[in-house]
């Protein structure tokens, strides 16, 4: 095990670096001059060239990258050009509304996905069954974005359950909070509902079939028992592995839902930041998502072991 | 002498594996109005021109948002456009971004996993770490990204979908690569002399292709939400070209108003992307039984 913990450190300090490789590169790409952007469309070439060279933007390549990789290790992200600020400040407001709505899509997930998936494979062929099938097949292909349209429509406008925009915080506000977040969160877990019930259901469906399962029904085991302890705990593994590479796209989804619901996070600042080529801020925010990715599939990795004891990390 | 041999043999074979696979593919009802839906779709986007009753570009502001009728059964928008004809304009958006990029991404992720599966090695282990490092960043945050740094547009959206698709062919096709790899007539094709890429290109890739294709048509589900997902925000093919994202959001100012401004795309979107999915499982479970549940 601590072999395995050793190599799998060593593993995501690699892909860290290809991460931080990749960010960077993508802002290299970015058309038009930084320094220009700064300045405005009336500055003269004598200042923009007196801004590159304070930027470092007339280093080489390796220079530039070695000089911002070291400012991010050091915990600095650089200053955003529209807004005037360093983009930690920027960030340490609207990444735990970001975190907050997206942890939130995640336990929602797994406690109404898991579940349907194991009832659904208990009952093959049943009428629920076929619910969670045809429902997963439309959860996995409808937009995100779409689908919070759609309830704005419904539970906003007709119905006049909960706001139409805006956020709240549920920490500062509790019942406020709640009605700004709970069509975000739901809208945000739908798809990922789909995902988890559909492997959850498939993995089930393997496992119910092999002859532990028999065995323990025939030592005169509560089904119930059978299910959960020998059946859901072996059909886990695929559903975790899952639940990993889902978050990535919980993330990714924050981006479209803020949008639609006007909710100022990672994933607004995001996208304003795309559209005003404030390119620090873009640096920065693909950064930070794609680390908190990582650490959380090297977590995935090796919660494994907690799950399934047969495996062996060597 | 020896390629002869070959076609003489698979000829008569091949042909009932084909019906054999044509029968499992349409054996489910569901399968065939998904591909029912799926031909409709090119059809449309093809003969867009003939088919849509209005130019989907004439802008009429006196006629502007309204609700259906006999002359604009889905209404207009708020430029007074037709929008079952921005719809019908809208699928070819879809349809080539989808195509265009899913292709980017097979040809080149493919190649990067088929290097990596074939030497191994220390070539193996960077790629496969970019790869990581690539998969690490949603689909969407690296489009967005991406998209933007190469100005957006159709040529913009396809790169950077592309790019962000590439991680999960390299994967999968690795991990044939290294299975095919051990079997005794790849390291016969090494012993006998030949090149290595004479061996990769006839021996080890027509071995590792189906789970590629059937990947890439799921893919395709995932490329149009994707697309759709850039255009709602506003970087995906340039307007007044029509695209269904694009259209949900200009629809969704007037939601208390005109709902299906923004309903009726979002539900093609649907429509196609659960085509694509249910085809491309069945496609899976019609090549090979055993991959099942494996992608």
């Amino acid at each position: 095990m601590g072999a395995f913990i050793i190599k799998r450190l060593f593993q995501t300090i690699a892909v860290l670096f290809f991460v931080t490789l990749i960010v960077f590169m993508i802002i290299q790409i970015l058309p038009g001059d930084p320094a220009q952007t700064m300045l405005g469309a009336d500055a003269s070439q004598e200042q923009i060239q007196k801004l590159r060279e304070e930027l470092g933007l007339n280093d080489p390549f390796i220079v530039q990258y070695f000089n911002w990789a070291a400012g991010v290790i050091g915990g600095d992200l650089g200053h955003s050009i529209f807004y005037k600020e360093t983009v930690i400040n920027l960030m340490s407001s609207r990444f735990p509304i970001t975190l907050t709505i997206g942890i939130s899509a995640l336990i929602v997930t797994v406690i109404i996905g898991i579940p349907l998936g194991v009832i659904a494979a208990v009952n093959r062929g049943g009428a629920i069954d076929s619910v969670v099938v045809v429902l997963s097949n439309i959860g996995i292909a409808t937009p995100n974005f779409w689908l919070g349209i759609l309830g704005v429509y419904f539970l906003s406008l007709k119905l006049g359950w909960l706001p139409v925009q805006g956020y709240v915080s549920p920490f500062t506000d509790p019942i406020g909070g709640l009605k700004t977040i709970i069509m975000p969160v739901l809208v945000l877990a739908a798809t990922t509902i789909a995902s988890v019930m559909r492997q959850t259901r498939s993995a089930m469906l393997e496992v119910i079939h092999q002859d532990f399962i028999r065995t323990a029904r025939s030592k005169g085991l509560k089904e119930r028992f059978v299910i959960i302890k020998h059946g859901l705990r072996n059909a886990l593994i695929p559903v975790i592995t899952l639940l990993g590479l889902q978050l990535g796209n919980i993330i990714g989804g924050t981006v479209l839902i803020e949008q639609v619901f006007n909710i100022p996070g990672m994933g607004s600042l995001l996208v304003s930041s795309v559209f005003m080529k404030d390119f620090i801020v873009v640096q920065a925010c693909v950064l930070v998502i794609a680390v908190l990715v990582v650490f959380a599939n090297l977590f995935v990795d090796l919660a494994y072991r907690l799950i399934d004891p047969r495996i062996k990390y060597n | 002498m020896e390629a002869t041999q070959k076609v003489e043999i698979n000829v008569p074979r091949r042909k009932s594996e084909f019906q054999k696979f044509i029968k499992v593919l349409l054996a489910r009802k569901v399968v065939v109005i998904s591909l029912s839906i799926l031909f409709l779709l090119v059809v449309v986007a093809i003969f867009a021109p003939w088919i849509a009753p209005y130019n989907p570009y004439t802008q009429n502001i006196a006629n502007s948002l309204q609700p259906p009728s006999k002359e604009h059964i889905l209404g207009t928008d708020q430029l007074g456009r037709d929008v079952l004809s921005r719809i019908i304009y809208g699928s070819r958006a879809s349809l080539i971004v989808g195509f265009s990029s899913v292709a980017l991404a097979g040809v080149i992720g493919s190649t990067l996993g088929l290097v990596a599966g074939y030497f191994g090695g220390i070539l193996d282990s960077i790629i496969m770490r970019f790869m990581d490092a690539l998969l690490a960043i949603p689909p969407i945050v690296l489009a967005l990204s991406l998209g933007a740094a190469l100005g957006g547009g159709l040529v913009g959206v396809v790169v950077a979908l592309g790019v962000a698709l590439i991680p999960t062919y390299a994967r999968l096709m690795r991990g044939q690569v290294m299975a095919v790899r051990e079997m005794d007539y790849i390291k016969a094709g090494e012993i006998s002399g030949i090149s290595n890429l004479r061996n990769i290109l006839v021996h080890v890739m027509p071995n590792c292709i189906s789970p590629i294709i059937v990947l890439a048509t799921l893919n395709l589900g995932i490329a149009i939400l994707a697309e759709a997902g850039l255009s709602f925000l506003g970087l995906g093919v340039n307007p007044p070209q029509a695209a269904w994202g694009s259209m949900v959001n200009d629809g969704y100012q007037y939601l208390s108003r005109l709902p299906g401004l923004s309903f009726a795309p979002g539900l093609c979107i649907v429509l196609v992307v659960m085509a694509f999915n249910i085809v491309g499982d069945a496609l899976r479970d019609a090549l090979d039984p055993k991959l099942r549940g494996s992608l």
